[in-house]
């Protein structure tokens, strides 16, 4: 059963205008950062989500955790549609559902130990004593590998090291003992040789906790090591979805393959062998009529121009948004 | 063939407040023409320092302590301060009017951060003119802009654009106004430090094509500095591994990729993340990089090195030639 369903999400931004401008000049124009997406998270299951800056794959991790409301669509979460919910209803979700942010060092409060910033999720939830807190956040810092605790409890976060505040990080997230956490690129800031441990920590987490993940990364060489399932967005919607192999080793999309194609291979010898993509992702103030990639695909065909192809299954579990197929 | 760069014991310190820094530690290496040298290593190992004072641009407090750097002139270069004559210049040596003189025309730094290397009050256009300007004070406004219009072409931004400011410009034309920038002079070295790192793969890869044919076009030697492998095997002819301010392996790419003998090099490479290889385990490198300030006898590695032996500890191993024809800093080698 889906752990988290996303049904036909919608999330348009409004473009900010001068207040001359709102007077005379007709309507407002929105960014459509998330145009009709269905998405599920299988319980238990890591589910990559992966694409380039501005296909909407932040705005879609938010929208998953609620802290972002829809324009449009349902999110349904153990059952229940928690789109519209609010006030203490929303903040007793926050326990099942989390979110760490991409950039270890700005989510992090300079001014404040990270023993205090992983027991203060716990203090907006009204939970336990001071004491308690205390006890259970040391609990957490051993637990994504800050040990022993206690000389870590009272640091501040310029006294660490990049891959240390990202466990923090992640402490803070797990504190509450959530059942699903979004990952927004948790490990784009740090050297490779720290990236691996960290990993291993994440999928560690996982099993001890029985957590389910959504992974947003722009890295397709780390998503491919860490999810169970890719999702790939491109401006504002999933076109490719698939086991991960499915994904990987026979992507349908044209521009999942130019996407796996344009990953610098480790090893001298591989050379690539697809094309690249010509240009950059269009302004999602105003897509590309027809299939949003057709302006820069390589198979493009008169019906692309027009028609925006349906996202549909065409091997078991393995769903394309394409004309071709 | 000549060299275009030979590097001489180069060390460069940063005096802090807490001591000094040796951030660049005795480095010897040299660059054959037309050829392109990855700089790797991880955060802090010293590559951007290296990049920089070849330009002699390290950052205050930063400065060159000791060694030479010679770089390869083919033709005599005027300067108000003292002709730089051709041939093999050391440009330790040189004062700052000639080092002014010597930037941009021979050797170009792409700074690592292209959306704050541009200045945001001027357009494209001004940053073109300013920079031919500067060096060659008769070429008037409209030719220099005509010739900003053509380099801009050439990495596929259409020329009407240079009217634009940086803000208008997305990630990926930024950092090729960059690369445009570091190209029109001519230079025959050109060192970029990090090109490609705040990039999508897809701009990633056509920058990185671009660069190659650029580079082609204009005969130019590289320095490539970056801390992603993967860009460094699809472009680089020999990669230099730094860890700690020194040079630990130096060999050409394949040799590095099939076959590194130094075991930061092995651990390095067994920690990167390869999409054709999933089921690769990803193995890291226990422990982090000592403080500079208050760096270890010995080879820096061996508190890290599951090979670390007991002479590790006391000797700083050289940089020997290795069985693979590249070179290496590992007592395990050289077998006395």
């Amino acid at each position: 059963m889906a752990l988290i369903e996303a049904k036909n999400i919608k999330m348009y931004f409004p473009v900010q205008r001068g207040f001359i401008d709102s007077l005379f000049k007709g309507e407002t124009t929105f960014v459509r950062a998330i145009d009709d997406v269905s998405l599920q998270i299988e319980k238990g299951e890591t589910l990559g989500l992966a694409g380039e800056s501005g296909s909407g794959k932040t705005t879609m991790g938010r929208l998953c955790v609620r802290l972002l409301k829809p324009t449009e669509g349902q999110i349904i979460y153990d059952g229940e549609d928690i789109a519209d919910i609010k006030g203490k209803e929303l903040r007793l979700l926050r326990r099942r559902l989390q979110f760490t942010f991409q950039d270890p060092t700005s989510s992090l409060n300079p001014r404040l130990s990270v023993g205090n910033a992983i027991a203060d999720a716990l203090k907006f939830q009204r939970l336990g004593t001071p004491a308690e807190r205390k006890e259970k956040a040391e609990e957490v810092l051993e637990k994504v590998g800050l040990s022993p605790a206690s000389s870590f409890y009272d640091r501040l976060p310029h006294q660490l090291s990049g891959g240390q505040k990202q466990r923090v990080v992640f402490g803070r997230a797990i504190i509450m003992e959530p059942k699903f956490v979004v990952t927004d690129e948790p490990v784009a800031m740090v050297d490779v040789s720290i990236k691996a441990q960290l990993l291993e920590l994440m999928l560690d987490l996982k099993k001890d906790l029985d957590l389910t993940y959504l992974f947003i990364s722009h890295d397709l060489a780390t998503a491919r090591h860490v999810c169970d399932r890719i999702a790939i967005m491109y401006l504002g919607r999933v076109i490719e979805l698939g086991d991960r192999n499915q994904v990987y080793e026979s992507p349908l999309h044209p521009y999942t393959v130019g996407l796996i194609g344009a990953i610098p291979v480790p090893d001298p010898k591989a050379r690539r062998s697809e094309a690249i993509p010509p240009g950059e992702i269009p302004s999602p103030i105003n897509p590309p009529s027809g299939c949003r990639f057709h302006p820069r695909c390589p198979k493009c065909m008169e019906k692309c121009k027009t028609e925006d192809p349906e996202f549909r299954e065409v091997d078991t579990g393995h769903s394309v948004a394409c004309h071709l197929f | 063939m000549t060299d275009a760069l030979r590097i001489q014991d180069l060390t460069v310190e940063y005096k802090t407040r807490r001591g000094v820094a040796r951030a660049v530690d005795r480095i010897r290496l040299s660059l054959e023409e037309n050829k392109t040298l990855g700089l790797a290593g991880e955060s802090g190992c010293g590559k951007s320092t290296l990049g920089r004072a070849i330009m002699r641009l390290v950052p205050h407090p930063g400065q060159i302590a000791e060694g030479s750097i010679y770089i390869n002139i083919d033709e005599d270069i005027p300067c108000k301060k003292g002709d730089i004559p051709k041939g093999e210049v050391d440009v330790t040596e040189l004062n700052e009017e000639q080092m002014r003189v010597l930037r941009g025309k021979v050797i170009a730094y792409i700074f690592q951060d292209p959306m704050t290397s541009l200045n945001p009050m001027l357009t494209i256009g001004s940053h073109f003119v300013q920079m031919i300007q500067a060096h060659n004070p008769e070429i008037d406004k409209e030719e220099a802009l005509e010739r900003g219009k053509e380099v801009l072409e050439s990495l596929g931004i259409l020329p009407e654009r240079v009217t634009g400011y940086p803000h208008q410009f997305s990630g990926g034309m930024r950092q090729r106004v960059m690369i445009g920038l570091g190209l029109i002079l001519r230079p025959r070295l050109l060192i970029s430090d990090e090109p490609t790192t705040s990039l999508d793969v897809i701009v990633e890869a056509q920058i990185l094509e671009q660069m190659a044919e650029l580079k082609k076009k204009f005969n130019l030697t590289m320095i490539l500095i970056t801390h992603n492998l993967g860009v460094l095997a699809q472009t680089a002819d020999d990669i230099a591994i730094m860890y700690c301010g020194r040079i630990v392996e130096l060999a050409s790419a394949e040799n590095v990729f099939e076959a590194p003998q130094h075991p930061y090099a092995q651990a390095l490479l067994l920690s990167v993340p390869d999409v054709t290889k999933p089921d690769k385990k990803l193995v890291w490198i226990p422990g982090a990089p000592p403080d500079l300030v208050d760096p270890i006898p010995g080879c820096m590695f061996n508190p890290r090195c599951p090979m670390a032996m007991d002479i590790c500890k006391t000797q700083v191993p050289p940089l020997i030639e290795s069985e693979t024809g590249g070179f290496v800093a590992c007592h395990l080698y050289g077998g006395k």
